[in-house]
């Protein structure tokens, strides 16, 4: 006895699957090409510096909300001395205005699915509705 | 009990804490009372088998041949190639360490190389070594040790410090069976001539005259005559019992203790009474006198030729179906082996017990049913007239043989019969019997009086199992259903124990059974009076 | 010692890993040549292992029965702990891979005085074994978020129960704090216990500073130092469609995280690790219990010198005769 068929295929299984992410980016024509997110034009300036809003942008915004909703504070002092409003939509916003070219295109490249809309509302989509 | 044997409040002081030096030394120091002596030069010659020579364990020159390391590596190899249980339990184990307090010889004894796992790396580092890549580079780092001549004096001492009862298996993750690591073992150090003579002696003898005691046909007859004698005092009945008849329905194979060993012997006083009362048609050989095979414990080679005799005797007698009777390791070999090794028994028929007309369908290949399985058949269908209360002067609880509850999965069957034929009887703690019993400490082969030590050690936990069932219930017999356990738990119990028999369970149907024309009984088959008879029989 | 030992090779393996990061030459080493080397091994050893097994056959069916077998129909037959049909040998091997049947069954065995043998529960073993296998299991899967695109839905589902507490952020992921634990125990484990301690080997505690090691770095990362993950799918996705690049904004402890990754799936065929295809071989557990039903056929089987009853009836003439035995030949 040695059930031969059974664990070859039991193998071929195991190997098709561990290697699936390359049928299916074969599949779905995927490239190494990063999300490509829509920057302002208008603007030079963020509140910190890019390296840093590349990695911790949640960080920053998380603290935000604890300082204006739980602590009452409702300015930001800046890394270069500049002050602005601790609001997602009034700041941040006012200059990446458009969330699914801006906020959407990494967060949906990286499967991350922040629950900051699940209180705050796109303002395009917003208008979209009223109009 | 052997003189070296220490007391039992001396042996239950078990030291768990593993020693200083790390377990790839291989030094073992063979101490009397924990080994077994050599196999004789006559019984290997006899095998045909390699290495025939005077020599000890306690030697310092055990005469192996010159290239005895080729010879092993050889022989690894061969069998990683033809057993995937081999190559599989040498690779996977993560020495999780769930198996160590599982084995009654490490409970017994403290002893780190008998934590299961550890038997197995014994070996296994050894394949690590000359087998792998890691190992050849990489040496102990990767588990890897040298094949040395004390790694075969290792290899000997724990090897033959295993009973193959497959307890570990039960609880290791992936199955790990060192039953099966010990018999390869045991299968390599045959072929450099290490093997033990009571393991060894037997084998010759069954090879030679059929049964593993060396009795000769006209002493079977003697012992068989003797029993119906005897069971015509009993119950003035003269029972027939009928010796290699061609054209039986039935052959019947039992471990021949069961005719030369007591208590075996009231079993079979069993046997011969049920069989007569239910007109069974039946016949016994002396050819295949022996339905033990210590075989088991030699090699794969040694277990199919002597199990050979049992269908051949079937064929020769032109019998239906056969029967087996009360045995542990007997029964490993009828169910997991003996259809492979020397099946398919095409000249017989799948087997219905002509009593109830009952299509025994789980042994329709194999064509041999157990008779745990025959009796509780005959129960169930109410074909026995049965006087319980004749064991009421027994209090019974049931010792599970291993290889019958772990390699065969028969459990309920010997509850049901014993329920049937006694109404007092109380299992032991449930971590010590079914698919989780304790081995007696002395299967495969380790039952003899120069390992009384360890036999005593691996003893323990069963011992205890009883003692507990005996202070709260007061349990005065211990069944089982193997000649192993009948030959050596009565020294487990009186040592560990004390007060309580042991006896088969057909013994116990002997006593219940109400026979068509018996005369009056006042005592069981051993001359115990019945319960109430007391004054009687004395008078 | 041994566990010393395979730490300071861990520690030493990821130092290296660091500073390769940051060594422009080296990059391209650590990011592309070793990944795709280390993939390479585990795809042909692991192969390669199973193979091996399966050209050993199974000459006898010797499965561990822990449960009634199924003989009289009347008497209820183990299903699952004594199958004696397929579907129940398939059964008892996904409750077996999947729950850790065998492993659920431990006790701990301890000689008081007098003597009494008490067994108590003991399901430590199975909780933490359990807890880090399934937690790797999840975080595996979580991670094809870097291997494909478009993410699949079933892997954002997956992140979205594993962050179904919306601790911080990013969101704090329940296996990763289960498999630390889990590891922790195991490793605490072969520490405190004397005798696990005394049978384990470098290898052992290799494989579990290396497990540590990647669980660690992948934590560090996501909670503490940040990187760019979205250059590491850029990587991710290099690597899977064959197109490989390092992009510059990844470095640090991103190669470490990588290496020691590498460094486990490579290493996965020469070791124990293969539990994980073995499991499914282990013939004590995926074969019926129907021994006397079904003949099992041993492929390599050859006949054997027997004692035929011929010349035993020749050796013992005499005696038969005289005790008055049927025989063959008078």
């Amino acid at each position: 006895m040695r059930d031969k068929g059974l664990i070859f295929t039991g193998l071929v299984l195991f190997l098709v699957l561990i290697t699936f992410p390359v049928w299916y980016d074969l599949a779905a024509g995927t490239t190494s090409k990063g999300p490509d997110p829509k920057l302002p034009t208008a603007e030079k300036d963020c509140v910190a510096p890019l390296e840093y809003m590349r990695t911790s942008h949640m960080d920053l915004l998380l603290s935000w909300r604890d300082q204006v909703v739980r602590q009452d504070r409702l300015t930001y002092k800046a890394f270069d001395g500049k002050t602005y409003d601790m609001r997602l939509t009034g700041t941040c916003l006012k200059c990446h205005t458009n969330k699914e070219e801006f906020c959407d295109r990494c967060h949906t490249y990286v499967g991350v699915a922040p629950y900051c809309w699940e209180c705050h509302i796109d303002p395009a989509l917003a208008q979209r509705s009223r109009g | 009990m052997a003189e070296h044997t220490p007391k039992p409040e001396e042996l239950s002081k078990v030291d768990y804490h593993p020693p200083k030096k790390g377990w790839m030394d291989p030094h073992v120091e063979f101490r009397k009372g924990t080994f077994c002596y050599s196999a004789l030069a006559k019984n290997i010659e006899y095998l045909g088998m390699p290495n025939p020579r005077e020599w000890q364990p306690f030697d310092a020159d055990w005469k192996l041949p010159p290239n005895w390391k080729q010879i092993i590596l050889d022989g690894m190899k061969e069998r990683l190639e033809k057993y995937r249980s081999f190559r599989l339990f040498m690779d996977i184990c993560v020495r999780c360490g769930a198996c160590a307090d599982k084995c009654h010889f490490y409970v017994g004894s403290g002893d780190p190389k008998n934590m299961p796992v550890l038997r197995a790396e014994l070996i296994r580092s050894i394949y690590r070594r000359y087998f792998t890549p890691a190992g050849r580079m990489f040496g102990p780092l990767a588990g890897g040790r040298e094949l040395t001549e004390e790694v075969i004096k290792e290899w000997f001492y724990y090897f033959y410090q295993c009973t193959e009862c497959r307890r570990c298996s039960v609880f290791c993750p992936y199955g790990i069976d060192q039953a099966e690591i010990t018999i390869i073992g045991r299968e390599l150090l045959n072929l450099i001539g290490c093997n033990i003579n009571w393991v060894i002696e037997p084998a010759a003898n069954c090879f030679r005259t059929g049964n593993h005691l060396g009795i000769q046909p006209h002493g079977f007859k003697d012992s068989i005559d003797f029993a119906v004698d005897e069971l015509e005092d009993i119950t003035g009945i003269r029972v027939e019992a009928p010796i290699m008849k061609k054209g039986a329905e039935v052959l019947f194979i039992m471990p021949s203790a069961d005719y030369f060993a007591s208590p075996h012997y009231y079993t079979l006083l069993g046997y011969l009474m049920l069989f007569h009362e239910i007109g069974l048609d039946y016949t016994m050989s002396a050819f295949a006198g022996e339905g033990g095979n210590f075989g088991l414990f030699t090699s794969h080679e040694m277990m199919k030729r002597l199990n050979a005799k049992i269908y051949e005797e079937a064929k020769r007698l032109k019998v239906k179906w056969i029967l087996g009777g009360e045995c542990g390791h007997m029964w490993r070999v009828a169910h997991q082996y003996m259809n492979t090794l020397n099946g398919p028994p095409d000249f017989l028929e799948a087997p219905v017990s002509p009593i109830t007309g009952t299509r025994f369908e789980n042994a329709k290949s194999t064509k041999m049913v157990h008779i745990m399985e025959f009796t509780a058949d005959l129960i169930h269908n109410g074909k026995l007239k049965l006087d319980k209360s004749r064991n009421d002067h027994w209090k019974v609880t049931h010792h599970d043989p291993c290889n019958v509850a772990r390699g065969m999965g028969l459990l309920e069957e010997p509850r049901y019969v014993i329920n049937g034929v006694c109404n007092h009887f109380h299992d032991m703690p449930e971590n010590t019997i079914r698919e989780q019993t304790f081995c007696c400490g002395s299967g495969a082969g380790l039952g003899t009086d120069e390992n009384m030590e360890m036999r005593m050690r691996g003893g323990l936990p069963r011992g205890n199992a009883v003692k507990f069932v005996k202070e709260k219930h007061g349990v005065n017999l211990l069944t089982t259903i193997c000649a192993i356990d009948k030959a050596t738990l009565p020294a487990v119990v009186d040592y560990w124990v004390g007060g309580v028999e042991v006896g088969g369970i057909h013994e116990l149907v002997g006593n219940a059974l109400v026979m068509k024309g018996e005369k009056e009984r006042t005592a069981d088959l051993r001359g115990t009076p019945f319960a109430g008879k007391e004054v009687k029989a004395h008078a | 010692m041994n566990a010393l030992l395979s730490l300071i090779v861990v520690l030493v393996l990821g130092a290296l890993a660091y500073v390769g990061g940051s060594v422009e030459g080296l990059r391209t080493l650590f990011g592309v040549i070793i990944p795709y080397a280390a993939i390479l091994t585990f795809l042909v050893g692991v192969a390669y292992r199973v193979v091996r097994w399966a050209l050993s056959p199974v000459p006898f069916r010797i499965t561990t029965t822990c449960g009634q077998q199924k003989s009289l129909p009347w008497i209820k037959a183990g299903y699952l702990e004594s199958p004696s049909t397929t579907l129940g040998v398939s059964l008892r091997m996904a409750l077996e891979v999947l729950l850790f049947r065998s492993l659920f069954r431990n006790t701990k065995a301890e000689l008081r005085s007098g003597p009494q043998l008490v067994y108590g529960e003991n399901k430590y073993l199975w909780l933490a074994a359990l807890a880090f296998h399934w937690s790797f299991l999840i975080i595996f899967l979580r991670h094809l978020r870097f291997f494909m695109q478009p993410v699949p839905a079933f892997v954002n589902l997956l992140s979205g129960v594993d962050g179904f507490f919306q601790i911080g952020a990013p969101v704090l992921y329940i296996t990763d704090i289960v498999i630390l634990v889990a590891l922790a125990y195991l490793l605490w484990r072969r520490f405190r216990d004397p005798q696990v301690r005394y049978i384990s080997l470098f290898t052992d505690y290799f494989a579990l500073f290396l497990l540590i090691g990647l669980a660690g770095s992948g934590v560090l990362m996501r909670y503490f130092f940040r990187p760019d993950i979205v250059a590491i799918k850029e990587l991710a996705l290099g690597l899977v469609t064959f197109t490989p690049a390092v992009p510059v904004q990844v470095g640090g402890l991103f190669f470490v995280h990588l290496f020691l990754l590498s460094l486990l799936i490579a290493y996965f065929p020469f070791s124990k690790l293969m539990h994980f295809a073995g499991v499914f071989l282990s013939p004590t557990r995926n074969l019926a219990n129907n021994n006397r039903a079904k003949r099992h056929v041993n492929p390599w089987d050859y006949p054997v010198k027997v004692h035929t009853y011929a010349e035993w009836e020749e050796e013992f003439h005499d005696k038969i005769k005289a005790a008055g035995l049927p025989m063959e030949k008078e």
